[in-house]
């Protein structure tokens, strides 16, 4: 029994190892994944929608929220996998040095974990998705394409949060990157409103990030039209994983395996 | 595979931080079948040398020749047949006993009946069978160090690597974590462990290197380390009339002295003729006993304490 996997598949014992933990908490987490998107959609959905009395981009603003909201969970959700929850098995469980006495390299791991975050997000767009059905505020059955793109959006989230993971001292230190750059995003790449009557500046930053390009391809699909420019969204939210990872990569290694 | 070629082979093997040698050109060779120590002060390398046996860390130079395969940074395929049981335990914490076992021969591409067989015969080599499906914050800290070792075991290893393995852990669960290393010696498993404990390594090891400052300052087996580098008696005194004592005794040259604290150390070939003088003294307590490997360290390496 000495044979060894082959490396494409290295990754997978560890993504089912983070599945396993994710499954004995699926209460809590579910809860969360379901609950907070439903407060968010009734409270400011309904609640501002009411006071806005018109639409927003030809909808009601519940709808609208909801295909933003869809989005920014998997932002959320990913970020938080990639920092909190890897910092905690990089540096304080010790659960990847671990694994490094297996014939596991670092490369297997940090892959399982990008992955992992994506299959978190893929998660929480699901519970959204759910939500969102349940009350009406999707159009077609082409949402159902949001499922493979939260996978994206989660992994690129996943990358960028691993960087900072990589270099983080103490949780604390996450603060930093939800203060400066996740919030940010949040509120200024179409999630709550449409960006267009923003300053040139605040449009030009928005799109560099990729939360507007996230939006760009998952809000059509849930309000019953097609996105555009797919290739260029797609292009960005795959750069910015191919420029974060082998940073991470680096970074951990260097921090594990001097 | 050739059964007479050594487990590990490492030649002026070195690895500097930032600038300071760590190892310094230390040889080793560990037999199959045999329980090799590596002892040190803190900061002697042990460590090191031990995560560049596992491929964790890249060497600087020399050679490193593990189960006959050159090992560098990334040699990952060597540890499909290596155990670690590291210093500090990382079980997950959010998995039972049994959980454990499994995840960790998952990542070895292990799985299905074989193993379900092996992790229960597992479980009984380390007396949890009965706490297979407890939590692991659960478990006293003997039973997470036996946890340890067995989940090191799952991939049935030809070398198993223990870095402290009975550090902080009360006597009794010592004594069956020595009874199961001694076990798996006998077994056919090649063993290298690292330790503080002298009487472990006295114990346990076949041979031994002492090492310091990164090099290897002396190997051998117990025996050949206390017979060739220390006096066979040594005799501890204490009290009041310490100095007096030294004085009246030092007139007698195959005698080595050493003080540390309220206590006098007394090293000899010769102990009558020093206990009979000692006896003069009221105002002393003395014991004597053979001469041990923990003798044969502090000689080596000093009594002074080294902070990292």
């Amino acid at each position: 029994m000495k044979t060894q996997q082959t490396a494409w598949l290295r990754w997978y014992p560890v993504w089912s190892r983070n599945m396993r933990v994710w499954r004995k908490l699926i209460g809590p987490a579910l809860l969360g994944n379901i609950g907070e998107p439903l407060l968010y959609l009734l409270a400011l959905g309904y609640g501002l929608g009411s006071f806005l009395g018109q639409k927003i981009e030809g909808l009601e603003y519940v709808v609208f929220l909801a295909s933003g909201l869809v989005c920014s969970s998997a932002m959320n959700t990913a970020s938080f996998e990639g920092m909190y929850s890897a910092y905690t098995r990089m540096a304080v469980q010790d659960t990847w040095i671990g694994m490094l006495t297996a014939p596991l390299t670092l490369r297997d791991i940090i892959y399982a974990e990008v992955i992992w975050c994506g299959t978190k997000s893929v998660i929480s767009v699901a519970a959204i998705l759910l939500v969102a059905t349940a009350m009406g505020l999707v159009a077609d059955a082409r949402a159902i394409l949001v499922l493979p793109l939260g996978w994206l959006v989660g992994a690129c989230f996943g990358s960028m949060a691993l960087v900072m993971t990589s270099i983080a001292k103490t949780y604390d230190f996450f603060l930093y990157y939800f203060t400066l750059l996740v919030t940010p995003m949040l509120l200024l790449s179409g999630v709550f409103f449409p960006i267009d009557g923003m300053p040139e500046l605040v449009q030009t930053l928005a799109k560099i990030l990729p939360l507007y390009h996230a939006i760009a391809l998952m809000r059509p699909l849930m309000i019953g039209q097609l996105p555009t420019d797919v290739l260029l969204h797609l292009t960005v939210l795959g750069l910015y994983i191919l420029v974060a990872l082998p940073i991470a990569i680096r970074l951990i290694s260097r921090r594990l395996l001097r | 595979m050739d059964t007479t070629d050594p487990v590990v082979n490492i030649r002026s093997l070195c690895k500097s931080y930032d600038g300071q040698r760590v190892v310094d050109n230390i040889d080793l060779q560990v037999q199959r079948g045999e329980c090799f120590g590596l002892l040190g002060p803190n900061g002697a390398g042990k460590t090191t040398t031990l995560r560049m046996m596992l491929g964790m860390t890249p060497p600087e130079s020399g050679e490193l020749i593990i189960l006959e395969q050159p090992v560098s940074q990334g040699s990952y395929q060597v540890r499909q047949q290596i155990g670690v049981v590291p210093q500090m335990d990382n079980l997950d914490p959010d998995f039972s006993v049994v959980e454990n076992l499994r995840t960790y021969a998952s990542y070895f591409n292990l799985s299905g009946e074989v193993v379900r067989e092996r992790i229960q015969e597992l479980l009984e080599f380390a007396r949890l069978t009965n706490k297979a499906d407890e939590q692991i914050d659960s478990l006293s800290g003997g039973m997470k160090r036996r946890l340890t070792l067995a989940r090191a075991l799952v991939n049935d290893p030809e070398l198993l690597i223990l870095d402290e393995p009975t550090t902080g852990l009360d006597p009794q669960a010592r004594q069956l974590i020595w009874q199961r290393l001694r076990e798996l010696k006998h077994a056919g498993h090649t063993l290298i462990m690292t330790t503080h404990y002298m009487e472990e390594a006295q114990r346990l090891c076949d041979r031994l290197a002492i090492m310091d400052h990164g090099r290897v300052i002396v190997q051998g087996s117990p025996q050949e380390l206390i017979d060739a580098h220390i006096e066979p008696h040594v005799i501890e005194v204490v009290g009041n009339d310490v100095e007096r004592c030294k004085a009246q005794l030092a007139k007698d040259e195959s005698t080595r002295f050493e003080s540390l604290g309220e206590s006098l150390f007394i090293y000899t070939h010769n102990e009558k003729p020093v206990i009979e003088n000692l006896c003069k003294f009221t105002e002393v307590d003395f014991i004597h006993r053979r001469a041990n490997l923990e003798d044969v360290f502090l000689k080596m390496t000093g009594r002074d304490l080294r902070e990292e």
